[in-house]
């Protein structure tokens, strides 16, 4: 009994100095937004509590809904996309020459930030930009399309820039699912007379099964949570076409400085999302998916 | 006789003619998805040396060549500076990251103690439960601190993450019990231990926490947003931001600027590169 005394003092010693800060910046936020989403929350005066109004208002507000159904839109549309890296990822596991000198070519998006993705994409989607210029002259387009300027395309733009510089990354996941299916499998089905076709259905897929999975948790959780691209290339807009739920908090937050408003924002878009999540984990859960984890 | 032989090696003769087609094709696809994906960097390289007139050609040898894109963004920025601001966040995160992950992890998988189940499923709910307004919270933290507008206000909320120690957690269970317990028979302190005999047992774990946290220090973008107000504090795909909100009529600078924020993240690669690809693959056997 002594002996675990001591033993969990030195177990204590070596958690402490994480500990202090993951309480400090882990723990506490989940626990401190809820109440500030309460109050109005004033950063020199004196704060009032302000019981459900910040949720009323959120009811209440357009703008907010447009960026919930637009962080929607990319959770239902960028993760069924990025299953294209599946394809890829079979490509690449190939023994030839020279594969790995592409397989780094394709992964060099993912190491770029997201800030030089957007920029580069911006230039490439304007008016004046590589896309339309080569559109134009040969007979595709009539006028130039801009892209980031048109509500009609703008949103769709931003889904595929964020799903450009993800394809590289699951592409390497699945890479190593693949790899650890034991060739045997597949040769056999060959030797059963199965097609190419077949034994990518039958065999490679299902054994992916628990890859994708995680892959498309973690796709969904990457596209609820997606900033970067939108707040340096249209802050939401034309207009509040690409507001997504991140960027209207962190406008309320940091060009509103309304801190209340923001964590109520903050607190339905959570609620919403661990529904999600838990709803994706069950279903993966029930299918064998998340097994291995 | 001579007509089956003779049929067998056209047979070959077909075969290999449609294995080198095969391989034609399977580079051409290769080639394109190269394009693709590695395609506008390629272009935003040429870009960078175009200058003014033609910056919206197609051409992807620029003509005439120049460096005066170059030159105009290091005059105008101090690129050097923003660099070495990355690299103090870069540096400092995973520092922080690796001791304090590999300290903490060593006592969740090898040692019984009061509270270590609580711990523990305290750790894997932070991985589920979204902080509402995590970034309100720790905004205001930083404030109280007085650490606004500072790199050190930066570096501190993200000093230790729950993936890592989850992950060094899984890589600590694997190694022999063997080994710890010949090692307290001979009498070594648990800090000994944990130093001399189980860190170099979860080296390939730390490596793929160095390069995790590498791409996203390296990279971040929004807690420096939120932190820093003095523009030369910022890292560099801040000052990025920045720039191309000043340039927006000059790509020409743009791209030289974004070019030469995004060189050194590809050297690293480039050099670490198995390293890479391995801790992928090492994260989700973890």
């Amino acid at each position: 009994m002594e002996n675990k005394l001591k033993k969990s003092l030195i177990a204590y010693l070596f958690i402490l100095p994480a500990m202090i800060f993951l309480v400090i910046f882990v723990f506490y936020p989940i626990v401190a937004s809820i109440p500030l989403a309460f109050y109005d929350y004033s950063v020199v005066g004196q704060s009032k509590f302000v019981g459900l109004a910040n949720f009323s208002r959120a009811i209440h507000d357009h703008e907010f809904w447009v960026s919930v159904e637009n962080s929607i839109l990319f959770v239902g549309v960028v993760p069924p996309l990025q299953l294209l890296s599946i394809l890829l990822a079979i490509f690449v596991n190939r023994k030839i020459k020279g594969i790995s000198f592409f397989r780094v070519l394709y992964y060099i998006p993912v190491v770029t930030s997201m800030v030089a993705v957007s920029i580069t994409w911006g230039w490439i989607f304007d008016p004046q930009g590589l896309l339309n210029t080569f559109m134009i002259k040969h007979g595709i387009f009539s006028k130039p399309i801009s892209f980031l300027n048109d509500p009609r395309f703008a949103l769709l733009s931003l889904m595929f820039i964020t799903m450009w510089q993800g394809l590289g990354y699951y592409m390497m996941i699945y890479l190593a699912g693949l790899q650890s299916i034991p060739k045997e499998l597949e040769e056999s089905a060959y030797v059963d007379g199965a097609t190419r076709t077949q034994a990518l259905y039958k065999i490679t897929i299902p054994l992916l099964k628990p890859y994708i999975w995680l892959c498309t948790f973690m796709s969904i959780l990457s596209a609820v949570r997606v900033f970067d691209v939108v707040y340096v290339l249209t802050n939401g807009g034309p207009g509040d076409a690409t507001m997504v739920t991140s960027v209207y908090q962190f406008q309320k937050a940091f060009t509103d400085f309304n801190f209340g408003y923001a964590s109520a924002i903050g607190l339905l878009v959570a609620i919403l999302t661990t529904i999600l999540s838990i709803l994706v984990f069950i279903y993966g859960g029930r299918k064998g998916g998340m097994s291995y984890y | 006789m001579e007509t089956l032989n003779k049929k067998s090696v056209d047979y070959k003769r077909v075969k290999a003619i449609k294995k080198i087609f095969s391989l034609v094709i399977t580079y051409l696809i290769l080639i394109i998805i190269a394009i693709f994906l590695a395609g506008p960097f390629i272009w935003l390289v040429s870009s960078s040396f175009k200058t003014g007139q033609n910056i919206y050609t197609m051409d992807l040898i620029p003509h005439p060549f120049t460096l005066a894109n170059y030159i105009g963004v290091i005059n105008f920025i101090s690129i050097p500076k923003y660099i070495l601001n990355t690299v103090i966040i870069t540096v400092s995160g995973i520092v922080l990251d690796v001791v304090l992950a590999s300290l903490a992890a060593y006592p969740l998988a090898c040692m019984d103690f009061y509270g270590k189940n609580l711990i523990f499923s305290a750790l894997i709910s932070t991985m589920i439960l979204p902080a509402a307004a995590g970034l309100i919270v720790n905004y205001l933290t930083i404030s109280k601190m007085g650490l606004l507008d500072t790199l050190t206000g930066v570096i501190i909320p993200g000093a230790v993450s729950v993936f890592s120690i989850i992950l060094l957690r899984q890589s600590y269970l694997t190694v022999p019990r063997e080994l710890i317990d010949a090692a307290k028979i001979d009498g070594a302190s648990e800090f000994k231990i944990w130093y001399k005999i189980m860190l170099p047992e979860v080296m390939p774990a730390i490596s793929t926490i160095v390069i995790f946290d590498f791409i996203g220090l390296w990279n971040s973008f929004l807690w420096p947003i939120v932190v820093l107000q003095d523009p030369n504090k910022y890292p560099l795909a801040t000052a990025l931001k920045y720039l191309s909100g000043q340039f927006n009529y000059k790509f020409g600078y743009v791209a030289a600027g974004t070019v030469l924020s995004i060189i050194p993240v590809i050297i690293v690669f480039l050099v670490f590169q198995k390293y890479f690809i391995n801790a992928v693959a090492g994260a989700i056997k973890g």
